[in-house]
């Protein structure tokens, strides 16, 4: 009951908001009341058997079609739901002091987005799965179309129907997957490993759930809505955006294709490799010549999120493992590089790195410090969050998975390693360029206000911890991924 | 014990956290102590590190063991990796150097940043550098020891960028930064192959499974490790960035030269050592590299005009003499040298600082004459250039001699390595290589020593200098104690006592590279003695033009790929993508046109379709 409770705060919050006047504070009350809702959740889930399902809700839905609302949590879907929260709630806090226009529909709409993808990541159930991974979609595509920059309708049409198209391939595979194997049930899907499914089946259905997830990582070259959609949307929605949308495609990879594709995985595996890797130099490559400091974190994604498509593609518990750390890695640092984007954009009136000038160290000190330490972590600097995935993602891809080209994944090892110094090349450049040199006087030298330390703190402690202490957040998925990959 | 080691670890560690968040407003709340509050986060945390690490290797010497423990396995999905230490007696002995120096660093810094805004974040990234270099020396395991070589890269970035309001000192941190991490890149991958050939994150483990190891996955995890030292410890080809890290303030330059960061790289290779030993092809590639660093830097050193930037090259110089060292089985002797040469750089170094403190600029054109002014600096810099030049009884003649001598006794035997615990065998040429830079080296370094010290301490001078305050001085002199003495403690072993033929030998070569400079200088005592150079000191002063080599063939290309690849996503990746948007219109556009809403159209159709069936139905009957 746990998990209804979860979805039914921020859903009951919204449905509420509807009829009555209310503020961003009063989204405040409700995603903290979930966040604690979640808080209660990881007391009493069981960290000895972090492999199950636990706290079960299995009702039926559809009984014509055997489609049943089967929410379960496991050490894979636990931290997940904890980074949701956690966004969401900061967000809310970031946007205290922000009175933006029409506060009661952004309200409204951020809380049906946190029910969407807390909804996504507890669905046990391949329709109810994608019925959540839909729900997100209206909601953020609002936000960029009414809270958006200059050029928000583009973008977020681009966004809706990019993702759109993705949902489409996804739901035919999705059918494609559910009704030859008989069941739904992703619980019963993953422990049957394929069995039953046919070759051609599996390769067919994993193209097209593939497609459909790799367009939300976003994997190139499919990524060219996510530039636009994060430099026009507003900051709450560019931080959800990066720091939990992103992560539900490749969620989906790890739950769903994986472990009930096996032998499709095997067959797209090499291909999948060779498209992150390729994400990895080309996101940064892209990022070293980008003028815009919000396009240039959103390609930064591209690259990070070619490393968690790195250790999926190699098929071994140890490069899932990979994957699952680098969601959460990217879902803290890049949260918080688009918290900073989005106050900076706010001080100076404008996100182009020449528009912001030098010196920022010298005017803001803690504002630049703060940008400084988010940069050195998306770095993946030993000590952070940010580095055990991209390392993992390596070992895993030096020994991929049995039935894998060696070589060829010993390859993309090489050359996702090269990426990760074009990744320090162009973050330091940034820093370089805006917080380094001489101080240059601009009308506003506010630095970090009280509210921007409360909604930043967390983040920045949390990468703080996971990166001294890994062991956190593995010993909650190890188990879980040795489940789902047969070992 | 090992909770001793992993305090010293921690404690710089917290010192550094503490003096971040809390910075200058640590200030009112030690006022009663008369000392600003960074000053005691900065300085406390490291003299009890120090006093640990005393006592972690008295322990060790003691009592002779490796001691270690794991403090936290964590799941990978493959082999765990162990957060765990490991000391024995090579690590006990670093460690304390370390220690010391980075103890002698910050009481310098006390004085020498006096009035510098911003010293409690430049001090605390002294602690959080020598609580990652202890982690380096003291950790068990790969992932660990890498997590303390990377931080250590980052630190240096901060602390060589301290002064970031200059453009040309952000550039040298990011070159710093960039050139040590593509390095590091190949260390975690040669980390990486080493592992999973060993099944083992575990350095101890590692080397216990050494012979389950294919040969050829040694060879490249050994090969790989070496491009991460070469980055670390400034050999070439990724020395580049050294030189210019001296845009740091002097004393960085002490902690970064002696104790951490160059030192993390031949110090690896020791750690490691029976990897490199089964791989002999490695040993053989560090032998060259060694030798083309250590000549290079020396040649690069007898032209330089900045007074730092000599003491910049001696160190690639000087780590070359360890890798050689290494590579010709002197481990011991070779890890002598770090000793001894952390000693004495960090000597040089606070000792250029007290110079450059007073004179008011790096440039040796304008130094001259200091050794009235400057008693105290003149008599402890002479001791570290006469344990740089390897003059007896400094101390760097008793290592500099124990590696040449290694390197003799195996060029004489074509390449065998004459060490009983090693079996191993290098290329003859290359052991011949070995032994002859060693010999030019140590000739090239007498030269360029009696050049910056005649320029510095002799010679007309400018007027009004005087000697550094007391807390810089009294800490020069506490590092020309062992500068002066350490070689004696080698004594004790039998491969890192002095032999007749090869001391002498090297002497002869020391003697006359000075007597060069000596005679050029005597001429006229107010030019410099590299104007004998001619035509090839520009090639030396400019470092062999390796820079604009690789600006030309790095740099530009990876900016010029950059933009294309930056411009090919808007006009072709996402055009295509938004060509979709056209081709879907004129789709529905040419769809709609039967549904133009026009009755006699539709009319029209319908009659048509009639006439068609009819057709086909008469033409098919």
């Amino acid at each position: 009951m746990m998990l209804i409770l979860l979805l039914l705060i921020p859903l009951v919050g919204a449905a509420v908001l509807a009829f009555l006047p209310g503020r961003i504070r009063y989204g405040l009350y409700v995603s903290g009341l979930t966040l604690l809702a979640f808080a209660v959740l990881a007391c009493v889930f069981d960290y000895d058997r972090t492999e199950r399902m636990q706290q079960d809700v299995d009702w039926s839905w559809i009984p014509a079609l055997d489609i049943r609302f089967h929410l379960g949590v496991d050490g894979i879907s636990l931290p997940l739901v904890g980074l949701t929260v956690l966004l969401t709630f900061l967000c809310f806090v970031y946007l205290g002091r922000h009175p933006d226009k029409h506060p009661r529909m952004l309200t409204v709409l951020l809380l049906v987005l946190e029910v969407g993808m807390i909804g996504t990541f507890l669905a046990q159930d391949l329709l109810l799965f994608f019925v959540f991974f839909e729900v997100v979609l209206i909601p953020m595509y609002a936000l960029i179309a009414v809270w958006g920059g200059p050029e928000r309708r583009h973008a977020a049409y681009k966004f809706i129907l990019y993702t759109l198209l993705g949902s489409a391939l996804l739901l035919v595979g999705l059918l494609i997957l559910g009704v030859n194997a008989g069941t739904f049930d992703m619980v019963a899907l993953a422990a049957g490993h394929g069995t039953g499914l046919s070759h051609t089946v599996q390769v067919t259905a994993f193209l097209l759930i593939g497609l459909g997830l790799a367009v939300k990582a976003p994997m190139w070259p499919l990524h060219t809505w996510l530039p636009d959609a994060h430099t026009e949307a507003p900051t709450v929605g560019s931080v959800l955006l990066a720091g939990v949308l992103l992560k539900m495609g490749t969620y989906g990879f790890v739950r769903v294709a994986l472990p009930a594709l096996p032998s499709g995985a095997e067959t797209w595996a090499p291909y999948l490799g060779f498209l992150a890797v390729i994400g990895i130099i080309y996101g940064s490559l892209a990022c070293l010549a980008q003028t815009d400091l919000k396009r240039m974190i959103a390609y930064s994604s591209v690259g990070h999120m070619g490393f968690v498509l790195l250790g999926i593609a190699t098929l071994t518990p140890v490069g899932v493992n990979a994957a699952l750390f680098g969601n959460i890695a990217h879902g803290l640092i890049t949260g918080l590089l688009f918290f900073l984007a989005g106050s900076i954009k706010e001080r100076y009136g404008t996100g182009s790195l020449e528009g912001i000038g030098a010196g920022m160290l010298a005017r803001q000190p803690h504002l630049a410090a703060v940008l400084t330490f988010a940069c050195v972590a998306s770095l993946g600097l030993p000590g952070l969050a940010g580095f055990w995935g991209e390392m993992l993602a390596l070992v895993g891809a030096y020994r991929p998975g049995a039935g894998l080209p060696r070589e060829t994944f010993v390859t993309y090892m090489v050359v996702a390693a090269l990426g990760a110094v074009l990744t320090a090349a162009y973050f330091l450049r940034l820093l370089s360029r805006i917080t380094h040199g001489r101080r240059v006087e601009v009308a506003e030298v506010a630095d970090v206000r009280p509210l921007e330390w409360v909604a930043w703190t967390p983040l920045i402690v949390l990468t703080v911890l996971v990166g001294l202490w890994p062991k956190a957040l593995l010993d909650l998925t190890d188990a879980p991924v040795r489940a789902l990959m047969g070992g | 014990m090992i909770v001793l080691a992993a305090l010293a670890v921690l404690l710089p560690f917290l010192g550094a956290v503490g003096g971040l968040l809390l910075g200058p407003r640590l200030s009112p709340a030690f006022d009663f102590t008369r000392r600003r509050g960074p000053e005691l986060f900065a300085v406390v945390p490291v003299g009890i590190m120090t006093v640990l690490t005393g006592i972690v290797a008295f322990q060790q010497w003691w009592d002779p063991g490796v001691r270690d423990r794991v403090f936290a396995t964590v799941p990978t999905g493959t082999m765990p990796i162990e957060f765990g230490l490991s000391v024995d007696g090579l690590a006990a002995v670093v460690a304390f150097m370390v220690g010391c120096v980075a103890l002698a660093v910050q009481v310098y810094s006390v004085s020498y940043l006096k009035d510098e805004p911003r010293y409690s974040s430049y001090a605390a990234f002294i602690s959080l550098f020598t609580a990652a270099m202890l982690l380096v020396v003291y950790a068990d395991d790969l992932m660990v020891l890498y997590v303390g070589w990377e931080i250590m890269g980052l630190c240096s970035y901060f602390l060589i960028g301290h002064h970031w309001e200059e453009a040309a000192n952000s550039r040298a941190a990011v070159k710093a930064f960039l050139t040590t991490r593509v390095g590091d890149v190949g260390f975690l991958l040669g980390a990486i192959v080493l592992a999973v050939g060993a099944h083992s994150f575990q350095i101890s483990t590692i080397m216990r499974n050494l012979e389950k190891i294919p040969h050829g996955t040694l060879v490249a995890a050994t090969l790989l490790i070496l491009v991460g030292v070469a980055g670390k410890s400034a050999q070439f080809p990724l020395h580049t960035w050294l030189p210019d890290a001296m845009a740091g303030p002097t004393p960085i330059s002490a902690l970064i030269h002696a104790a951490t960061m160059v030192a993390a790289g031949v110090y690896v290779v020791a750690r490691l050592y029976p990897a490199f030993v089964a791989a002999p092809v490695s040993l053989a590639v560090l032998g060259v590299m060694a030798s083309i660093s250590m000549v290079g830097a020396a040649c690069a050193a007898l032209a330089q005009r900045d007074l730092k930037r000599v003491l910049a090259y001696s160190t690639i110089s000087q780590l070359g003499y360890m890798a050689a060292g290494l590579a010709v089985g002197a481990k011991s002797a070779a890890m002598f040298h770090l000793i001894t040469h952390g000693a004495f750089k960090a000597l040089l170094f606070l000792a250029a600082g007290s110079v450059i403190h007073t004179v008011g600029s790096n440039l040796l054109s304008e130094m001259g004459g200091l050794r009235q002014a400057m008693p105290v600096t003149f008599v402890t810099m002479t001791i570290g250039y006469a344990a740089l030049a390897g003059l007896p009884p400094a101390s760097g003649f008793f290592s500099k001699d124990s590696i040449i001598e290694a390197a003799q006794l195996t060029a004489f035997h074509g390449g065998e390595i004459i060490e009983p615990s090693i079996n191993a065998t290098i290329p003859g040429w290359v052991s011949w290589i070995v032994y002859l830079s060693l010999l030019g080296t140590a000739a090239l370094t007498a030269a360029y020593v009696s050049r910056a010290w005649l320029m510095t301490f002799f010679g007309a001078g400018p007027d009004g200098a005087h000697e550094a305050p007391p807390l810089m001085s009294r800490t020069l002199v506490a590092l020309a104690v062992p500068a002066l003495v350490l070689g004696f403690f080698g004594l004790g072993a039998a491969e890192l006592q002095p032999h007749f033929g090869s001391a002498g030998l090297s002497l002869i070569f020391v003697a006359a590279g000075a007597a060069v400079v000596v005679l050029a200088w005597r001429d006229d005592p107010v030019l410099d003695p590299a104007r004998r150079l001619g035509p090839v000191r520009t090639l030396f002063e400019r470092a062999f033009y390796v820079d604009d080599l690789y600006d030309l063939t790095v740099v530009r290309p990876v900016r010029r790929l950059a933009s294309v690849v930056a411009g090919a996503d808007r006009t072709v990746v996402d055009a295509t993508v938004e060509s979709t948007v056209p081709a879907a219109r004129g789709l529905g556009r040419l769809v709609s046109l039967p549904q133009g809403g026009n009755p006699q159209t539709y009319l029209t159709g319908v009659l048509a379709g009639a006439v068609l069936l009819v057709l086909a139905v008469v033409a098919l009957t």
